[in-house]
């Protein structure tokens, strides 16, 4: 198996075992090294300077844009707005665009899994509007039933979707669920945070509407993020923020705004996350979907196979291959998960337990939270290894407490 | 003392398996809620409160071995003491897990609790540690209020 490890500088460097890449992505050399020349050699700000470095920091930026472009298959650029992250993408869509498009009686279908960053946006219009939020519910392997989309009906004017759970790992078929949508009017916002390391994302074949990730989750820098959105819906779009770069002309009574995307991108924008986001997508296109699915998918499976022999421990992730990403939830019978993470940091094994903001999942599963091991293109069957050996570990330290 | 004894020794697995402080109380005065959203924790307590006094207390809820036996030492620390005295022991206990300056004096003052000093360095392991005497606070300075 190919080894990524060497490439990231922390995970070089340092005895730890990062299984928490759901949360965010180490940084591999090439992106650290891109952040730090814009920062070193070309660091202004940009849309404004006719000097040289400002010009070229401008070209950094849309460059960045439009490597983003490609990378989903967005076509036109200005279909690219750079945000903080998902949530800010989320929350984007939903003051400027749902705010205006949901009226009393209205519905907003969203899954139970979704992440909260996609699921209060849409819960605070639906009270304001007495608008109904409808949820599509999971079946025994954790994924939707294709019965749930008829939940999609005449009167849905918008759903949101996540491409893959961060709880769960559950793959989304979101195409079947961007044509249901369609088939009624309804428009589409994909969540692909969890998605955008793992799989290779078409907005134009899945047709979506909008789709928001997080730069952080794939090997970018934090604080840069994307949303894609047709440009038909951008246009009509009331601004977000107001302020510098979003102006065409502004009069003391009266302002117009800017065309696409400074529209969206109000204020001095974060040029370094852009830079390194594109360093970022340049490393994974290096290396090919093909074979970061290949690598992964293998860790899942071996992971799940080695903690299926264990009689205490209960996963949480669907048993059809096809339908897993990354992503691995479990508890150790009897333990809080928090203190089952605990103890596995003494081991120097780095896994997240908790609600993973997805609260409502948690309840609609009957739980109050998971130990979360996520992988990514760095991990290694030794790592899958040295994982099991801490989860052993750590019910042999608590065994004789368990009643 | 290993990683792990020094977080989940014999004493803190033993409040948290097995409280006896885990129980309904006969008739309470005061009650009430503590939730630690990071973990899940949920606390509640229950206190009966007479002529100043902390004549008994009990809690139930779910969560994590830390917030669990933090909860049912402080009730064994608390129990049949003054409103006042209560509200300087849980004064000296936060002080301790936000590592602001406590005496050895002060510290012997609690007892068993003291064996929570060991997860001042993790912030959110502390929260867990804290919930329940952050509530009683809380419940405490109400009933002065009133
Ligand atoms: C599925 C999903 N959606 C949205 C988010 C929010 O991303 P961010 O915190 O980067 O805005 C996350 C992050 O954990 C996520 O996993
Ligand atoms: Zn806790």
């Amino acid at each position: 198996m190919n080894n990524f490890k060497k490439d990231f500088p922390l995970l070089a460097s340092q005895d730890i075992v990062y299984l928490d890449s759901a949360a965010t992505t180490q940084k591999p050399q090439c992106v650290i090294d891109a952040v730090n020349n814009f920062y070193k050699s070309f660091n202004s700000n940009i849309h404004s300077g006719v000097y040289t470095i400002s010009e070229k920091a401008t070209t950094a930026y849309e460059d960045a844009r439009q490597k983003v472009a490609s990378f989903i298959n967005a076509g036109d650029p200005s279909q690219i707005i750079f945000t903080k992250g998902t949530t800010e993408s989320t929350n984007l869509v939903a003051s400027c665009f749902v705010q205006d498009l949901i009226k009393n009686g209205d519905k907003i279908v969203i899954s139970i899994m979704e992440h909260h960053s996609n699921l209060v946006p849409w819960q605070q219009i639906a009270q304001q509007k007495h608008a109904t939020l409808e949820y599509l519910y999971l079946n025994d392997n954790y994924e939707i039933d294709k019965k749930e989309l008829n939940k999609i009906d005449k009167n849905t004017k918008f759903v949101a979707i996540t491409m893959v759970s961060n709880v769960l790992g559950t793959v989304v078929d979101v195409k079947n669920i961007i044509k249901k949508a369609h088939s009624v009017g309804a428009v589409v916002l994909v969540d692909a945070a969890q998605a955008i390391a793992h799989k290779q994302i078409d907005v134009k074949d899945l047709d979506a509407d909008f789709l928001a990730f997080s730069g952080h989750k794939i090997y970018a820098p934090l604080g840069i993020g994307v949303l894609f959105g047709k440009k038909q819906l951008l246009e009509k779009m009331r601004p977000y923020m107001f302020g510098g770069h979003m102006i065409e002309y502004v009069n003391e009574q009266s302002t117009t705004f800017a065309p696409l995307p400074n529209k969206f991108e109000a204020g001095t924008q974060n040029v370094g996350g852009a830079v390194g986001l594109a360093a970022a997508l340049d490393y994974v296109n290096k290396i090919g979907y093909k074979q970061i699915e290949t690598i992964e998918s293998e860790l899942v499976n071996y992971a799940l196979s080695k903690i299926n022999k264990l009689p205490y421990v209960k996963a949480y992730i669907s048993p059809n291959k096809n339908s897993r990403s990354g992503v691995l939830s479990f508890n150790i019978v009897g333990l809080h998960p928090h203190d089952v993470a605990t103890v596995l940091n003494t081991q120097n094994v780095c896994v997240r337990s908790g609600n993973h903001c997805a609260q409502p999942l948690l309840s609609y599963l009957g739980i109050n939270s998971t130990v979360r091991a996520s992988f990514a293109i760095y991990n290694t069957k030794e790592d899958v290894d040295k994982l099991v050996e801490a989860i052993e570990y750590t019910f042999d330290k608590f065994k004789k407490y368990l009643r | 003392m290993d990683q792990f004894e020094q977080l989940y020794g014999e004493l803190i697995m033993e409040h948290a398996m097995n409280s006896h402080n885990k129980r309904g109380i006969n008739s309470p005065t005061c009650s009430s809620l503590g939730h630690n959203p990071s973990c899940g924790d949920k606390i509640s307590l229950e206190a009966k409160i007479e002529n100043g006094k902390i004549v008994d207390m009990g809690f139930s809820g779910e969560g994590c071995a830390i917030s669990q036996s933090s909860t049912s030492m402080m009730i064994d620390l608390l129990k049949g003491k003054s409103v006042d005295q209560a509200k300087q022991l849980i004064e000296i206990f936060l002080k301790m897990i936000k590592r602001e300056s406590v005496t050895q004096e002060e510290k012997k003052l609690l007892k068993n609790a003291r064996v929570f000093e060991n997860v001042s360095n993790m912030p959110s392991r502390a929260k867990c540690a804290t919930l329940s005497w952050h509530t009683l606070e809380d419940l405490l300075n109400k009933l002065n209020n009133n």
